[in-house]
């Protein structure tokens, strides 16, 4: 898909900032305001799909390839099941909280607190982040060549071919 | 009430999904289901004059940083809210399943609609 | 209360439209609509977590259906309709909604969750101890990562599984095109 006026993409390259900022901010303080790992994920996914209509997709390929976002996916689901899998070798339990319980209990209400909550929060935004954003690449790079004309045609040599049998 | 309302919209998205021909809508049906469900989770946890489950500074004592016992009366039930927010990001992911199968169906055999599907054979 | 039933009649008719209406494109808004009012009824619920997600969500949604819609040839609707079919359809749902009014008089009232009359609930621990075993300030967080984190493991792994097969799908060349270009 190709992009937008001059005042779009001028607006789009200031405000795509903002709401990467604001991304970020809902993740990391997802144990103390509303919010968390979800929903911080779609907004950081948003702000790329905001560059992608305003500049066009050829654009935002040279800057996130799809095999980054890939890898990025998988280092994000990686990186959950590392936590879950750390608190068995130091907890005793599966997913067991033991920053909190053992090592490092900090103060309630501040930004440290919680154990593994707050690194749960970055993991799952990550991964859910990467996968919006190449979900949505994905379907604006399919089916550009393959239009309603060649389905009639094929549909016409099909039904021509088997008249004649 | 609000009850037989939400069970309403559920109907209305039911009969969407099974009578419709054309494939975009029969998604749209399933979206609008999928919408009631969350609506109707949410709805059985509330607690009329309550406050949402988010603890601040005003609701611990000061000294013995206990929760104060106003606060335990008056919130909403937080079980359902943890259900239904990884409910409404699954939501998002069948959403990009079923828009892929459309596409995909519609640059094969050029049309939106199921009963010409059945008809065209290879 | 009467903000709720304002909301869902709101979104009733709008349901309505998204149905019946012949344009596709406005059935996509007609569902923006929707996912719109849904939002601002969480957020009348004392739901703040669930209206932040709702929204993005239904904004995402409206993307991938708008981008499915409107670069197609058709955007109308055309063809006749079954008319027996539809009738026993409708007539079907109907009795459904008739039987299942009756069900919602078994629930506890709206307005009152059932934590509260049943002893000894799961949600009646989350909320006492929630700080002090968790220390997380949002319950909502405490119990989807700390309590109950397998339902968030699951959800992680469903959402991996259902990108792959929406990506696999819409990148997958046909065997003819891989020919021709080597």
């Amino acid at each position: 898909m190709e992009g937008m006026t001059v005042i779009v993409k001028t607006i789009a390259s200031w405000v795509k900032i903002l709401i990467f900022v604001f991304g970020i901010y809902i993740i990391l303080f997802g144990h103390l305001t509303p919010g968390g790992g979800f929903a911080g994920g779609v907004i950081l996914a948003s702000s790329y799909v905001l560059l992608m209509l305003a500049f066009g997709r050829k654009f935002v390929e040279q800057n996130l390839p799809l095999s980054l976002a890939s890898k990025l996916d998988c280092i994000g689901a990686f990186l959950f099941a590392l936590i879950a899998v750390l608190g068995l070798v130091y907890g005793g339990v599966f997913f067991v909280n033991f920053l909190y319980q053992k090592y490092l209990p900090g103060q309630p209400l501040e930004l440290i607190s919680a154990g593994t909550i707050p690194l749960s929060n970055i993991a799952i935004g990550l991964k859910v982040g990467a996968s919006l954003f190449l979900v949505i690449f994905a379907l604006s790079v399919c089916c550009k060549d393959l239009r309603y004309k060649d389905a009639k045609a094929e549909s016409a040599s099909n039904s021509s071919a088997n008249k004649k049998e | 009430m609000p009850y037989a309302l939400c069970f309403l919209l559920f109907m209305i998205g039911l009969y969407c999904a099974v009578v419709k021909k054309n494939m975009v809508k029969i998604v749209i049906g399933i979206m609008v289901m999928e919408y009631a469900v969350n609506l109707f989770l949410i709805m059985l946890g509330f607690r009329a004059g309550g406050e949402a489950p988010i603890l601040d500074r005003t609701h611990l004592d000061a000294q013995t940083g206990q929760i104060a016992s106003s606060f335990i009366s008056h919130v909403v039930d937080p079980l359902p809210q943890a259900l239904v927010l990884t409910a409404i990001v699954i939501s998002l992911g069948s959403l990009a399943l079923m828009i892929s199968i459309c596409i995909r169906t519609y640059s094969r055999y050029g049309t939106f609609d199921i009963t010409e599907i059945r008809r065209l054979k290879g | 209360m009467t903000e709720f039933y304002i909301l869902m009649v709101f979104m009733i008719i709008a349901a309505i439209i998204a149905v019946e209406t012949k344009n596709l494109l406005s059935s996509v808004i007609c569902v923006g609509a929707i996912g719109f009012g849904g939002s601002l009824m969480f957020l009348f619920l004392r739901a703040p977590d669930i209206a932040i997600t709702q929204i993005v969500v239904e904004v995402l949604g409206l993307i991938l259906l708008i981008r499915a819609t409107i670069s197609r040839d058709l955007t109308f609707i055309t063809g006749d309709r079954e008319f027996f079919g539809t009738v026993i359809s409708v007539v079907v749902v109907f009795v459904i909604f008739l039987a299942g009014v009756r069900v919602f008089e078994t629930l506890p009232e709206f307005g009152t969750p059932i934590f509260a009359q049943t002893p000894g609930a799961a949600s009646q621990t989350y909320i006492e101890k929630g700080l002090e075993e968790t220390g997380a300030a949002n319950l909502v967080a405490s119990v989807i990562l700390d309590f109950r984190a397998y339902d968030t493991l699951g959800e992680a792994t469903v959402l991996f599984t259902s990108i792959i097969g929406a990506t696999v799908i819409l990148l997958y060349k046909s065997r003819k095109r891989l020919e021709e270009s080597d």
